[in-house]
C-alpha cells in the first residue's frame, strides 16, 4: 500500500536526519554560535514535525514541536546553547528516534506522549527570555525573525532551497495519495490546521503543504530565482544517488557469486578444449565477471564513518556520565567496508571507544596533575592495509598497569605465576581479552563488569579479524582491529588430501614449501614425536592434514603418493606451523557459503564453497584446524597413555642420554633435555634444612634427593638418610634437574657417559621411580621418572619421626 | 473430521516412511557427495543443489537402521528445514500417498530411545504402516546423534 510506502521513507529519512541531529547537536555544544549548524538543526525537527502531522503521528508531532520552538530560539540568537539545553534536546531526539521507532512495529507513535520532556523543553525555552508565552503566540514571536532571516547570506537560501525541495517531496505524497484517491480532504484539512497553529518562522516549507493539491507552477512565481536554480541544483544531486533495498543487493551478491562459479567452471573447460573463440569468449567473460564482481562488491561497502557518527554522542555521554572531558577526532572515515562487517563491527567498536572514556582517560584533575591537558583525547583511526582494514581506538589516558594486570590474572587464576613470569608485555595486555577479566577499580554502569573485552573479541574473530591491545603506563592504550573487506568471496588455496579437496583462506597463507622425497626422511624432525621441519632455522611444528580430518588411515605417512612432501605455511593466532597435504592445486576465488547448523559443531572447517566442477569443497578454519591439532598433541597420547606400542615415527628418533651409575653397579639413564648442569659438591656443603639435605647453589637453596635413598626399600632408605656423608668422603656427584620451574640436586654415584641412541628396545619397569627399562648401548638401563622421584622425595620429607631420626643421625 | 493430508514417502530397510508433502522441496537422484571429516556419522556429506550446498543426511544412520547393502545408491529427498535446505538419504522413493486424519496413530509405548523423537506416529494403510517421520527432528544433530556416530 502506498500509505505504509510513505510512512517507510518517512522512517528512513528520519533516521538518518536523527542520526545528522546527533552529531550537529554536540557539535554545536562546542561551538554555540554556528548559525548555520543552528539553522540545520532547525529544519531536520521541522521536517520531521511537518512530515508526522501530515501523516498523523500526532504525539510524535508534539514532541517535536516543543523541540523546534526551543530550536527556533536558539536560532533567533535569543538563547544560547549550554550543556543543559544540549541533554535536553538529545532527550527529545531519544524521544523522537523511540516514537520511530514504535511506528515501525505498530504503526503507531505509542502510547506515551514524553509530558515531562515537553515541560523542561518549554521551560528552557522560557528560561532568560521575556515571560512571552512561546506556544501560545509563535507566530506573534517569529515572524520579525523570519523576515530578518531573508536578508540572510546564501547558506540559508540554500537551506530554503532544501526545505523547498522537501516540501516537494511532501507536495508528492499528497499527489499520489490523491491519485489514489484516498481520502484527501482531511489530509488537506490537517496541512492547513498544522499551518496554521505552528511558526511561520520558516516560511518557505509552509506554502508547500498548503499548495499540496494545487498545481505546482503558482508558486515558482513568487520564489526568487536564485532559491530556483538551487532547487533544482539539490534535484540533480538527488538524482545521483537512489536508495536500494539491502535485500536487492544480498540478492544481487549471491548471483554475482554464482556467476563467478560459472566463469570457474567454464574457464576449466576452456583449458582443456582447444577452441581459439570459446577461449576468447571466456576470456571476456572471465573479465567481465571480475569487473562485476568488483562493482556489486562497491554497492554493498559503506564508509565506516556511518558508524563513526554515532561516537560523538556516545563519547559525549560516557564522558558526561563520568565527569570527564573527551574531545574525539576521527581519521579516514571514508574507509570503506562490506555492509556485514560494518554491521558486525559496530558494537564492538562502540564497546571499545566507551571503555576507552570510561576508564581509558583520567579524570581532568588527574590529568592536569599527571601534566596533561584537561581533556583527553579519543582518536578513531581506520585505513587500509593488504587486504584488510585496519581500525584503531587509541586514547592519551591512562594506560595499563602492566604489574598490575599480573598480578590480577594470577589472582583470578587465569594464569600461573611461572606463565606470568614468561609472558611479554604484549601477551599480558592481551590477557584483558580473557573471559571474566576486568581491571576497573570499580564497576561501572558502562564497563567493568568482565563482560565486554571477551565478548570484542569473539566478535570480532567471528567475521575473521583480530585484535590487539598495546598500552603505555601513563601515555594512552591503543586497541587494533583488523578485519577483512569481505566476507563474500575470498582468494583461498586449494589443496588436495585424503582425495578430497579442501580450500584454505589466503590471508592465513604464509609460504609454500615443497620437500623432495630424497630429503623428507632427513629434513622433517622428531621433538619427541612431534615432527618439526626447519624454516630459515627456526622450528615450524608440522601437522598433517589426513591425521587431523582423520582421513585414510592407510595413507602414506608422508602425505603424498610420490613421496613428496608440500607444506603450507599458515599462520594462526601469531602462531605459525605447516599443514602437510597431498597436493597443491590452485588459488581460486571463492564464494564462502555457510556451513549448516548440523556442521557448526565441527570447528575445523569456516564453510563450503563451490568448485569449478560443480563440486562442493569444505573451507579450513585456520585457527580451528590449529587448536584441534594442538590440543590432541600426538606426543602426549603416544607417550603417556600407550608407552609400550610407541609409534614407528617415535621409535626411530634417536635421544640423547646421561648414563650413570645406580645403586648395586646397575645402569640408568635420564634424558638429557631435563638435565640442566652436572655438578661436584665437596660433602661440607651439604646442609640440612629442615628434614632435607640441601647445598647452595647459585645463590640459590637447592634441595638436594640421593637417589639410593630413593630406589631403595623404605628400611634402606631410612637408613641412608640417617648415614651423612663423612665430611673427609670425596665430593658428592650430583645431577641438577629442571621439573616443572624447579631445579633439584639428585646425589648419584658415579656419572658414566652421554649417549645418543635411538632406545627402541624397552620392557616395562621393575620398581618405582622407573619409567621403563632400554637397551641403550648393548645394556640394559633404567630409565628415571622425574616427576615420580619428585613425589617420592616429598612423600619422605613429610613424616616428622623420619626427620627428626635423620637429623639426629647427621650430629 | 475427515481432514487429508499429503504424504511423500519412501522406503529405509523395507519400512515405509513419509513426510509431509508441503515440506518437500524436490526429490532427486544420487549426486557427487563430499564427505565432511570430523563430523556426525549421520551427515554423509555436502551437495551441490544448483549452487546451493545442501547437507546430506543419512536416514539409516539417524533411524538406527543399520547400514545400507553395497551398490545401493541413495536417493535424496530435500526438504525444508527451518535451518534452509537438508537432503534425507533415502533407500527407495514411494508414491505420494493421501491419508485420512483417522487412520493416524501416535507411536506405541515399546518404542524407545532417541528415534521416538523423531517418528511422530503411524498412519495405518490398508496393507502395510506409514511411518510419519518429523523433518525438522531427523535434521536436527542432537547429542544422541553425536553420540550414535561414535559408533562409526
Amino acid at each position: 500500500m502506498s500509505d505504509s510506502d510513505i510512512v517507510q521513507e518517512f522512517l528512513v529519512e528520519s533516521y538518518e536526519n536523527l542520526d545528522r541531529l546527533d552529531r550537529e547537536l554536540v557539535g554545536l555544544e562546542k561551538n554555540p554560535h554556528d548559525r548555520d549548524a543552528l539553522g540545520s538543526v532547525f529544519r531536520t525537527i521541522h521536517t520531521i514535525k511537518g512530515t508526522c502531522g501530515f501523516l498523523g503521528f500526532n504525539k510524535l508531532e508534539k514532541v517535536a514541536h516543543v523541540g523546534e520552538n526551543l530550536l527556533s530560539r536558539l536560532r533567533d540568537g535569543q538563547l544560547t546553547l549550554n550543556p543543559e539545553l544540549t541533554t535536553a534536546l538529545l532527550g527529545m531526539v531519544d524521544a523522537v528516534r523511540q516514537m520511530l521507532k514504535e511506528i515501525q512495529a505498530t504503526g503507531q507513535d505509542g502510547e506515551v506522549d514524553y509530558p515531562e520532556l515537553r515541560e523542561n523543553l518549554t521551560r528552557l525555552q522560557q528560561d532568560g527570555v521575556s515571560p512571552v508565552k512561546p506556544t501560545k503566540s509563535p507566530a506573534h514571536q517569529k515572524v520579525p525573525s523570519s523576515t530578518r532571516e531573508r536578508r540572510i547570506t546564501p547558506a540559508h537560501m540554500k537551506a530554503k532551497a532544501k526545505a523547498l525541495s522537501s516540501a516537494a517531496a511532501l507536495e508528492k505524497r499528497a499527489g499520489k495519495k490523491r491519485r489514489k484517491g484516498v481520502r484527501l480532504q482531511p489530509a488537506k484539512a490537517a496541512i492547513s490546521g498544522r499551518l496554521s497553529e505552528p511558526p511561520i518562522e520558516e516560511p518557505p516549507p509552509k506554502p508547500g503543504p498548503v499548495r499540496a493539491g494545487e498545481p505546482v507552477i503558482s508558486r515558482t512565481d513568487d520564489v526568487l530565482d536564485a532559491q530556483h536554480t538551487l532547487e533544482s541544483r539539490s534535484c540533480d544531486q538527488a538524482a545521483e544517488t537512489i536508495r536500494v533495498g539491502v535485500n536487492v543487493l544480498d540478492k544481487l551478491m549471491t548471483l554475482v557469486g554464482e556467476l563467478v562459479l560459472a566463469r570457474n567452471q567454464l574457464l576449466q573447460i576452456s583449458n582443456t578444449v582447444e577452441d581459439a573463440s570459446l577461449q576468447a569468449v571466456s576470456q571476456r567473460m572471465n573479465l567481465i565477471a571480475t569487473e562485476l564482481q568488483e562493482e556489486v562488491m562497491k554497492t554493498r561497502l559503506q564508509p565506516i564513518g556511518n558508524i563513526w557518527s554515532q561516537f560523538p554522542r556516545t563519547v559525549r555521554d560516557v564522558a558526561l556520565g563520568c565527569g570527564k572531558e573527551v574531545r574525539i577526532e576521527m581519521e579516514g572515515k571514508e574507509t570503506e567496508l562490506d555492509k556485514t562487517i560494518i554491521q558486525a563491527i559496530k558494537d564492538p567498536l562502540t564497546h571499545l571507544v566507551r571503555n576507552s572514556v570510561d576508564h581509558g582517560i583520567e579524570l581532568p584533575e588527574v590529568r592536569m596533575k599527571a601534566g596533561k591537558e584537561r581533556s583527553g583525547r579519543l582518536i578513531l583511526r581506520a585505513f587500509h592495509e593488504g587486504g584488510q582494514v585496519n581500525i584503531e581506538i587509541s586514547d592519551d589516558g591512562a594506560g595499563l598497569n602492566v604489574d598490575r594486570l599480573r598480578q590480577k590474572a594470577i589472582e583470578k587464576a587465569v594464569i600461573t605465576a611461572e606463565q606470568a613470569a614468561r609472558m611479554s608485555e604484549r601477551e599480558i595486555f592481551n590477557l584483558i581479552f580473557l573471559p571474566g577479566f576486568s581491571t576497573a577499580e570499580k564497576v561501572t554502569n558502562v564497563s567493568g563488569r568482565g563482560v565486554g573485552m571477551d565478548v570484542v573479541k569473539t566478535n570480532v574473530e567471528k567475521i575473521g579479524g583480530t585484535v590487539d591491545l598495546q598500552s603505555t603506563l601513563g601515555q594512552g592504550t591503543t586497541v587494533r582491529v583488523k578485519i577483512p573487506l569481505t566476507l563474500a568471496i575470498i582468494p583461498a588455496l586449494v589443496v588436495t588430501s585424503g582425495g578430497d579437496r579442501y580450500a584454505i583462506p589466503q590471508v592465513s597463507l604464509l609460504e609454500l614449501v615443497r620437500l623432495e622425497a630424497d630429503e623428507v626422511a632427513k629434513v622433517i624432525e622428531l621433538v619427541h614425536g612431534a615432527p618439526v621441519y626447519r624454516l630459515r632455522g627456526r622450528l615450524l611444528p608440522l601437522v598433517y592434514l589426513n591425521r587431523e580430518l582423520k582421513l585414510a588411515a592407510d595413507a602414506n605417512p608422508a602425505g603424498a603418493t610420490d613421496g613428496a612432501v608440500n607444506i603450507v605455511v599458515l599462520q594462526a593466532d601469531e602462531r605459525q606451523f605447516g599443514l602437510i597435504v597431498d597436493q597443491i592445486n590452485d588459488t581460486e576465488e571463492i564464494v564462502v557459503k555457510p556451513l549448516r547448523k548440523q556442521l557448526k559443531l565441527v570447528r575445523t572447517f569456516a564453510g563450503s564453497s563451490i568448485m569449478g566442477d560443480g563440486k562442493v569443497a569444505l573451507i579450513l578454519d585456520v585457527l580451528g584446524l590449529a587448536q584441534r591439532a594442538s590440543v590432541v598433541t600426538v606426543t602426549h597420547d603416544r607417550a603417556l597413555t600407550d608407552k609400550a606400542a610407541e609409534s614407528a615415527a617415535a621409535a626411530a628418533e634417536k635421544q640423547t642420554f646421561l648414563l650413570f651409575a645406580g645403586p648395586g653397579d646397575s645402569r640408568m639413564a635420564v634424558p638429557l633435555s631435563t638435565l640442566a648442569r652436572l655438578e661436584e659438591f665437596p660433602v661440607r656443603q651439604v646442609e640440612m634444612s629442615g628434614s632435607q639435605w640441601v647445598t647452595q647453589y647459585r645463590g640459590q637453596i637447592l634441595p638436594l634427593i640421593c637417589l639410593n635413598a630413593v630406589l631403595e626399600e623404605r628400611r634402606h632408605k631410612q637408613r641412608a638418610l640417617a648415614t651423612p656423608p663423612a665430611p673427609d668422603s670425596p665430593p658428592i656427584q650430583v645431577l641438577v634437574l629442571n621439573h616443572e620451574g624447579r631445579s633439584f640436586g639428585l646425589v648419584v654415584e658415579r656419572i658414566l657417559d652421554i649417549v645418543e641412541d635411538r632406545a627402541d628396545v624397552k620392557s616395562a619397569a621393575t620398581r618405582p621411580s622407573v619409567l621403563y627399562s632400554v637397551v641403550i648401548g648393548d645394556r640394559v638401563t633404567e630409565l628415571l621418572d622425574i616427576p615420580a622421584i619428585l613425589r617420592n622425595a616429598e612423600m619422605s620429607a613429610t613424616p616428622p619421626g623420619l626427620a627428626a631420626r635423620a637429623a639426629g643421625g647427621g650430629n | 473430521m475427515s481432514q487429508t493430508s499429503q504424504f511423500c514417502t519412501f522406503y529405509l530397510d523395507k519400512l515405509l516412511f513419509g513426510v509431509e508433502l508441503k515440506g518437500v522441496q524436490e526429490v532427486i537422484r544420487s549426486l557427487d557427495m563430499t564427505k565432511v571429516p570430523l563430523a556426525p556419522a549421520v551427515v554423509s556429506g555436502l551437495i551441490n543443489l544448483r549452487g546451493q550446498i545442501v547437507t546430506a543426511v543419512d536416514l539409516r544412520r539417524r533411524l538406527e537402521l543399520g547400514p545400507r547393502p553395497p551398490g545401493m545408491l541413495a536417493m535424496n529427498v530435500v526438504v525444508r528445514s527451518e535451518d534452509g535446505a537438508v537432503s534425507l538419504l533415502v533407500d527407495e522413493i514411494g508414491d505420494v500417498v493421501e491419508v485420512n486424519e483417522d487412520t493416524f496413530e501416535p507411536p506405541p509405548e515399546t518404542l524407545r530411545g532417541s528415534v521416538r523423537t523423531m517418528i511422530v506416529g503411524v498412519h495405518k494403510l490398508k496393507d502395510r504402516l506409514l511411518h510419519v517421520l518429523d523433518t525438522e527432528k531427523a535434521c536436527q544433530m542432537t547429542e544422541a546423534a553425536e553420540n550414535a556416530s561414535t559408533g562409526r
